[in-house]
């Protein structure tokens, strides 16, 4: 890392702003999904999975990953470069986010050799989506209790039972899972195993789930005797836990080693105060407010303190108290943020934030209203917020468990 | 599709930065602060009459810390107001008393609009330990240069002062105040030293947060000589420095604080039990310790921006101004959940908590408020 050839990195800069300025697709006339977990057709999958390709074989995915792999084999400051000018140009989001941003990180960081060969190219190209099998109907904050049975015969395991809240379940080819080996072990984390499962076997289905918005984006997928390959394990049988808690540290970006590129739409909170311009109250612009005013400082100070928080984490006398506090409360921080300011930026629209989706007469075409009931899909999804506390007050403020 | 982003951007607001010097006096200051400043020193200072104590003023002087942010020309270390952010933030962890940042804000108002005689006369002596405050809120509650009452008129060869000033840090302790006043029909400042005070025009005010001295000083009949005034020329930016100074200093102390209160809400929560659990295990106790947590995150990232971007033209006064709001906000919050979460023992002058929620609400009274830093935040970023 020490040593990056600052002009090589500036010429990477320059040809990927370039790259970024003239590929970006503008209005596909469809509404291109703000995170990965939006995606409900099939025409916004196929669209981001060919952009997707697109920014990995002109190199600026994956940047940062091994070349033996399909990465670029260049320093990661090379990736942040990509990152910057994706962010410049407004690029849609990268379509394979369970592969890009843990199982790819996970592989590399704890998988074999032949996995790594196996799976990281088509995670990068996205020619191989991939899902994540962890909750399940009865077990979802309460992973640790995952029920989902897989049952080794021979060379091959079997899997019974269901995982819910599938995102892209019906598009993926692969699932990182969670599964009970053995219903006896001493304590229920003990019983778990992980497997990269394929999705593609007899006996795997999926249902898909209407959200809130009443848009498609994640489904309930079933198993009936699906058998998979005994080499689909990762690690050992027992070793699930273990696996699925790293995986869950690169899912709530913990720890790095992404790929790079969003799997959420970056905005800037200053969007709203753009919208408080245009948006009428009373016959005057809402930013004469000076009650709207208010909550608009609020919300900028929030989002500054948080883009610094990001900063600081990379001054580590800055973090000496507690290494771990930043990384493990940032999910819970920018969620609940992003949360807070869908919902205000909803309401301060005023009668036209009555509209939804699909009328004329809605505010930015309903980016507001429909993003404020998403956002409860990052509050919930990864772990709740109130786990999230828990995990902040048990890991980083040494609050005791029970 | 998205909307277009306005005039404004996250992106032109201040960045982090953080010095290796920042890092030094940062470790430096924390060893020395909790080594000089037990809770039960605190306490003992409280009583004390002065409020501080001598010795460890006498040590910090010797530690180069009064010099920091002081030219080396006027025997200095020639760092800047950023490199006294991490020493007073320990300071404020370990709520240490003293004169330390009425006495750094008053040399910057020197270093700002003084003379070059004035600064060579007063700033090295600064350095050695001399004590100085600075004399600016009005009993009209405000401390501005377009708002004050007190006044310096020419008298001869001297200027004759009237008026009354409130909230004057360590004013008996200090050997020169720095007041603001009207002459000439714009404001200035003025340098009082310590001959002129007397029991009866400095009075010991009480005040919320007891491990601080104030003083109220009027300033009727009392004679400078012109030499004493300020350049005037420079009040107007003497001003601005002043207000962004003590701001950064009140936010540093007080995420110090913060961290402070945290740890102690922490420890209760951890060792009290009842119904034969550990309180801390209590979800409405833990969860509302998170939030605290994470606002005081934010509090601190503010801290260190506004340090390092404290003399950016714009970015500075709006990074200084969110980070008083967001450590005020941090404090209050954190200070106000640690009496509720100690329960009939929160209740008590013997619980800490209480000097952390009164450090709050005195900062809050000084420069600007939540509020005030948030209306002049609006106009400033919209
Ligand atoms: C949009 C979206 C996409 C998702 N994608 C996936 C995916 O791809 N793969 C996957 O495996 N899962 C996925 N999830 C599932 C997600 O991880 C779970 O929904 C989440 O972990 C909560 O589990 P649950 O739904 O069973 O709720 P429950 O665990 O039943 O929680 C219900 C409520 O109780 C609270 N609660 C539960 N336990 C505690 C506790 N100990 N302390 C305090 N409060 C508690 C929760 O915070 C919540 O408010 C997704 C979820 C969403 C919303």
């Amino acid at each position: 890392m020490a040593d990056v050839d600052q002009k090589a990195l500036a010429t990477f800069a320059a040809d990927a702003d370039a790259w970024f300025a003239e590929h970006c697709p503008r209005d596909p006339g469809f509404m291109l999904p703000l995170t990965f977990m939006e995606v409900g057709t099939d025409q916004q999958f196929e669209f981001l999975r060919d952009w997707q390709h697109k920014v990995w074989a002109a190199g600026y995915l994956g940047a940062a990953w091994p070349k033996d792999y399909g990465g670029g084999g260049l320093p990661q400051a090379f990736q942040d470069a990509a990152m910057a000018a994706m962010k410049k140009h407004d690029a849609p989001i990268m379509l394979n986010a369970i592969g890009l941003n843990w199982t790819g990180p996970l592989l590399l960081d704890m998988g074999t050799e032949e996995d790594r060969k196996k799976y990281i190219k088509g995670i990068l190209s996205a020619e191989d989506i991939w899902c994540q099998g962890f909750s399940e109907p009865e077990n979802g904050s309460d992973l640790g209790n995952a029920q989902l049975k897989a049952v080794r015969e021979g060379d091959e395991y079997v899997l019974n039972g269901s995982k819910i809240w599938t995102t892209q379940g019906n598009y993926a080819k692969y699932m990182i899972l969670l599964a009970r080996t053995n219903p006896d072990a001493p304590n229920k984390y003990a019983g778990l195993s992980f497997f990269l499962a394929p999705m593609t076997v007899p006996g795997v289905t999926t249902q898909p789930i209407r959200k809130l918005t009443g848009e498609f984006g994640f489904t309930q997928t079933f198993f009936t005797d699906a058998r998979i390959p005994a080499s689909c394990l990762m690690g050992e049988e027992g070793q699930g836990w273990l696996v699925a808690m790293r995986t869950l540290e690169y899912e709530r970006g913990a720890r790095k080693g992404q790929a790079g590129g969003y799997m959420m739409t970056s905005f800037d909170a200053f969007q709203i105060v753009d919208l408080a311009k245009r948006a009428m109250r009373a016959g005057a612009p809402a930013i004469d407010d000076p009650v709207i005013r208010d909550r608009l400082v609020e919300f900028i100070i929030e989002a500054q303190g948080l883009k610094l928080c990001n900063e600081r984490g990379a001054i580590a006398p800055l973090n000496q108290d507690r290494p771990m506090g930043l990384p493990l409360s940032n999910k819970l921080a920018w969620t609940e943020f992003v949360r807070r300011l869908n919902e205000f930026a909803m309401t301060l629209t005023g009668a036209a934030g009555g509209y939804y989706v699909g009328d004329e007469n809605a505010v930015d075409e309903g980016l507001w209203t429909r993003g404020y009931l998403n956002a409860f899909s990052a509050t919930i999804g990864g772990g709740t917020s109130q786990i999230q506390r828990n995990i902040v007050a048990e890991h980083v403020l040494g609050l005791p468990k029970k | 599709m998205s909307p277009g982003v306005g005039a404004g951007h996250m992106d032109n607001l201040g960045t982090i930065g953080f010095s290796e010097e920042q890092a030094d006096l940062m470790e430096a200051a924390s060893r020395f602060c909790r080594e000089k400043s037990p809770i039960e020193k605190v306490r003992k200072l409280i009583e004390d009459e002065t409020g501080y104590d001598d010795a460890v003023w006498r040590e910090i002087a010797e530690l180069g810390w009064l010099g920091i942010a002081i030219p080396e020309e006027y025997g200095g270390v020639g760092l800047s107001i950023a490199e006294v952010a991490p020493v007073i933030e320990a300071m404020g962890r370990a709520m240490m008393a003293g004169p330390f940042s009425g006495t750094t804000l008053a040399a910057q108002a020197v270093l700002a609009s003084g003379t070059d005689k004035q600064k060579k006369h007063v700033l090295p002596k600064i350095v050695e330990g001399a004590i100085a405050s600075l004399a600016v809120a009005e009993p009209s509650g405000d401390w501005r240069l377009d708002r004050i009452d007190a006044r310096a008129d020419v008298e001869g060869d001297d200027l004759l002062l009237s008026g009354v000033k409130r909230f004057v840090p360590d004013a008996r302790a200090a050997r020169w105040i720095i007041a603001s006043v009207i002459h000439d029909g714009a404001p200035g400042l003025v340098m009082i030293s310590r001959s002129l005070l007397t029991q009866e025009n400095c009075r010991r005010e009480t005040i919320i947060d007891e491990t601080k001295r104030t003083y109220e000083l009027t300033l009727d009949g009392l004679r400078v000589p012109k030499s004493a005034l300020l350049d005037p020329a420079k009040a107007r930016e003497a001003f601005e420095v002043i207000e962004r100074t003590a701001n950064l200093l009140a936010s540093a102390e007080m995420t110090g604080a913060c961290a402070a209160c945290i740890d102690y809400t922490i420890d209760y929560l951890t060792t009290r039990k009842q119904f034969g659990r550990t309180i801390g295990s209590y979800q409405a106790l833990k969860h509302p310790t998170v939030d605290a947590y994470v606002d005081y995150e934010q509090a601190r990232s503010h801290v260190y921006a506004a340090a390092h971007s404290f003399n950016d033209q714009g970015a500075g006064e709006i990074a200084v101004r969110m980070a008083k709001a967001q450590s005020l906000k941090a404090l209050t919050f954190a200070a106000d959940r640690s009496i509720q979460f100690h329960g009939g023992f929160g209740f008590t002058y013997d619980c800490d908590a209480q000097l952390y929620r009164r450090r709050a609400a005195f900062h809050a009274s000084q420069f600007g408020d939540e509020a005030w830093q948030r209306r002049r935040l609006a106009d400033l970023l919209f």
